[in-house]
């Protein structure tokens, strides 16, 4: 039974305070994120939390953060690029699979933290009220920290191979906040799902893995026949990873159109997500 | 309606039975839906049961509300409808102010984060914000008495460290309403006690407190109305005085509960310790030889009969079992003693379970009520990371041996 909660404003005395009213409904179709907008420091202390404890492990967290995608990228440099010989659209290899392996890194860690988040925190859950949109907002904030460092060795490793940044650079705030949204998107069917059903987060691995062969990350977007790519477009990442590449090196044209399904498809996942994560959120506590 | 705070019509809290977690995966409902795929959408009813039934109240503020009633008749899930953890399936409830929980000590606690990270994450959790963080924590600080260690990672704490800083976190909320559920059974007597006289200072200064305990005598201390909850439902509601007598003498007399479902054939009746010298039979103040004793009525004969009894804690730790075999009664009344040369343990509230089965099928079992009251002088370590379960009786000597003198003490 899906619920709501709505503030109304009130005359009377002890009531200089606002009311807030408790009660179910079935399937309200209000979102309420104005709730989780004034939890907003408690977000922040959720994804502080998350990057102390993980940092808290000294100096073998950041490595790891820089080691993992350096690694995949010398193997995809070898199999995919060398051996395979699969095009690079003109790139250097190296650049060319870091430049998607950045944000597919944050893009998968992100899925996976969300899947797990509410059942993470079920001892909060049970004991103590917020929006629970909180969390997975949480979970794909605290991702941002890990990205960030995979960026700057990204910046290093274009700068040796003599890439500066162009105009196209420009888009790379608005590219972040699209692969943030898509990890959220998912992160909060998979979080709510995960939540429902407990053997989800063993399905969400593999999910992943199968997503990126479908993503141009080990190949580019043009192997995908003309016709064919507004289809391939709906895959967010997809338009993702295409602009990563474009706005790094400013090497090709802009992926516009693949770009527009890509954010459209966002757009529709993410809403949906929040409708099916608000219908759960408040009974969530009884689930976990 | 002017200074109503808390205002509740009709509450109500379905849950499905056996909704747990480890049954619950995709891969169940999935093979169960391909299965017969009508049953899944059939649910029966039985599945379902009420945990809360139409419960209305009002709270005015300044009042502080108690909450009794025995395990499972609705007072903590009526505690999370009201804190919002959980919606209700059906009912409404208007709260004017802000609302903080308590519904365990460390609530969000993190084990590899300092005292001083887990006091900003904690009360941010319970609702405060940073900057009264800020201004308070120098004051959370002195009043956890941890000062040394606030940068050492809690998960090196004592366990009496640990729920001090908890507790200070919690005690520098500043709600208007306050929700708080058993917390005061933790911890030492100590703890409780500080507890208690905070709560009394946010009572004092015209707050609101809902509060769930199962000690009366706490409930007596603080509260202006109790509510008495059975069955998911109120039982009654009225002032303190005239609640809580009701509820104990219907405790005493075994009518608390009509939910419990009690044997046929065997029913354990009441339970006392005979020849108490406390203020009532279910109360131990000395050291001393005990017996207690477990009336039951037999309506047809056993003939091979076992019988267990055990001895919980308030937050159900076992501390003592046994069971005996081949036990033979007659129809009729009857009663099994225990005699114990004393009961040393840490004074407090515990309860008895009495058990009575014939060829592997329960007869009876019961949950005694009302609990057992330890209240025993304490002889154990003044300090409270060094209370133990045990309170046992002890002499301590110190033999100089060069004088062949000996100095001791007893306790």
């Amino acid at each position: 039974m899906g619920v709501t909660q709505t503030n109304v404003p009130v005359a009377a005395k002890p009531s200089e305070f606002p009311v807030v009213r408790i009660r179910p409904t079935s399937g309200g179709l209000a979102l309420d994120l104005k709730e989780a907008w004034a939890y907003r420091e408690l977000l922040y202390f959720f994804v502080w939390r998350d990057v102390k404890v993980r940092y808290k492990q000294t100096i073998v967290g950041v490595v790891w953060v820089v080691l993992q995608p350096l690694l995949t990228m010398g193997v995809f440099t070898l199999f995919f690029g060398r051996l395979a010989k699969l095009p690079s659209d003109g790139l250097p290899y190296p650049i060319f699979y870091f430049a998607a392996l950045v944000p597919w890194a944050y893009f998968s860690q992100a899925i996976l933290g969300c899947t797990n988040v509410i059942v993470e925190n079920q001892h909060v859950i049970t004991k103590v009220y917020f929006p629970r949109l909180v969390l997975p907002l949480a979970a794909v904030s605290s991702g941002l920290v890990d990205f960030a460092i995979g960026f700057i060795v990204m910046l290093v490793l274009t700068a040796s191979y003599g890439i500066w940044p162009s105009s196209a650079a420009l888009a790379l705030p608005l590219l972040v906040l699209l692969v943030l949204l898509t990890a959220l998107g998912i992160g909060l069917w998979t979080s709510a799902l995960n939540a429902l059903y407990r053997d989800v987060r063993s399905i969400i691995p593999f999910l992943v893995q199968f997503w990126m062969l479908a993503s141009p990350v080990a190949y580019p977007s043009s192997l995908v026949p003309h016709r064919w790519r507004w289809l391939y477009g709906l895959n967010p990442m997809a338009g993702v990873i295409d602009g990563f590449r474009w706005a790094l090196t400013g090497h090709g044209a802009p992926p516009g159109p693949l770009l527009l399904a890509s954010t459209a498809m966002v757009v529709i996942v993410l809403v949906g997500g929040l409708f099916f994560f608000q219908r759960i959120e408040g009974t969530v506590a009884d689930r976990v | 309606m002017t200074n109503i705070v808390i205002h509740a019509e009709g509450l109500g809290k379905r849950y499905r039975r056996g909704l747990t977690t480890s049954n619950q995966t995709l891969r169940d409902a999935l093979s169960g839906f391909l299965r017969s795929p009508l049953t899944v959408l059939r649910r029966s009813q039985h599945e379902t049961f009420w945990a809360l039934r139409d419960v209305s109240l009002e709270v005015r503020q300044g009042e502080v509300l108690g909450l009794i009633g025995r395990n499972g008749s609705g007072k903590t899930t009526l505690l999370k409808i009201l804190s919002r953890i959980t919606r209700p399936t059906t009912g409404w409830a208007d709260i004017h102010g802000r609302v903080r929980s308590l519904l365990e000590v460390g609530t969000g606690f993190h084990g590899e984060l300092s005292g001083r990270e887990n006091t900003y994450l904690s009360g941010s959790i319970l609702g405060m914000t940073k900057r009264e963080i800020d201004k308070k924590f120098d004051e959370i600080v002195a009043f956890a008495e941890i000062d040394k260690f606030i940068d050492m990672p809690v998960k090196h704490y004592s366990s009496g460290m640990y729920v001090r800083l908890a507790f200070a976190v919690a005690a520098h909320l500043e709600p208007e309403i306050l929700l708080v559920d058993e917390v005061l059974a933790v911890g030492d007597l100590s703890f409780q006690r500080k507890c208690l006289s905070k709560m009394g200072e946010v009572a004092e200064a015209g707050r609101n407190i809902v509060f769930v305990t199962h000690q009366m005598n706490q409930v007596r201390r603080l509260c202006d109305k109790v509510i008495w909850m059975d069955g998911g439902t109120i039982r009654q509601v009225g002032t303190t005085a005239e609640v809580v007598g009701a509820y104990e003498a219907a405790v005493y007399t075994g009518t608390a509960s009509s939910q419990a479902i009690r044997g046929q054939k065997a029913r354990f009746l009441s339970w006392k310790i005979s020849e108490s010298r406390g203020e009532s039979p279910h109360m131990v103040t000395l050291l001393n030889p005990i017996t207690v004793r477990f009336d039951l009525e037999i309506s047809k004969e056993v003939r091979h009969g076992h019988h267990g009894v055990a001895l919980f804690s308030v937050d159900r730790q076992l501390i003592w079992a046994c069971a005996q075999d081949d036990i033979r009664l007659e129809p009729g009344l009857h009663s099994f003693a225990y005699s114990f040369p004393m009961l040393p343990i840490r004074p407090g509230p515990y309860s008895w379970q009495v058990s009575l089965w014939e060829d592997g099928e329960l007869l009876d079992l019961w949950d005694c009520l009302p609990e057992i009251n330890i209240a025993t002088q304490v002889l154990q370590h003044s300090k409270d990371e060094w209370n133990g379960i045990l309170n046992i009786p002890y002499e301590f000597t110190i033999h100089d041996d060069e004088n062949h003198r000996s100095k001791s003490n007893r306790f």
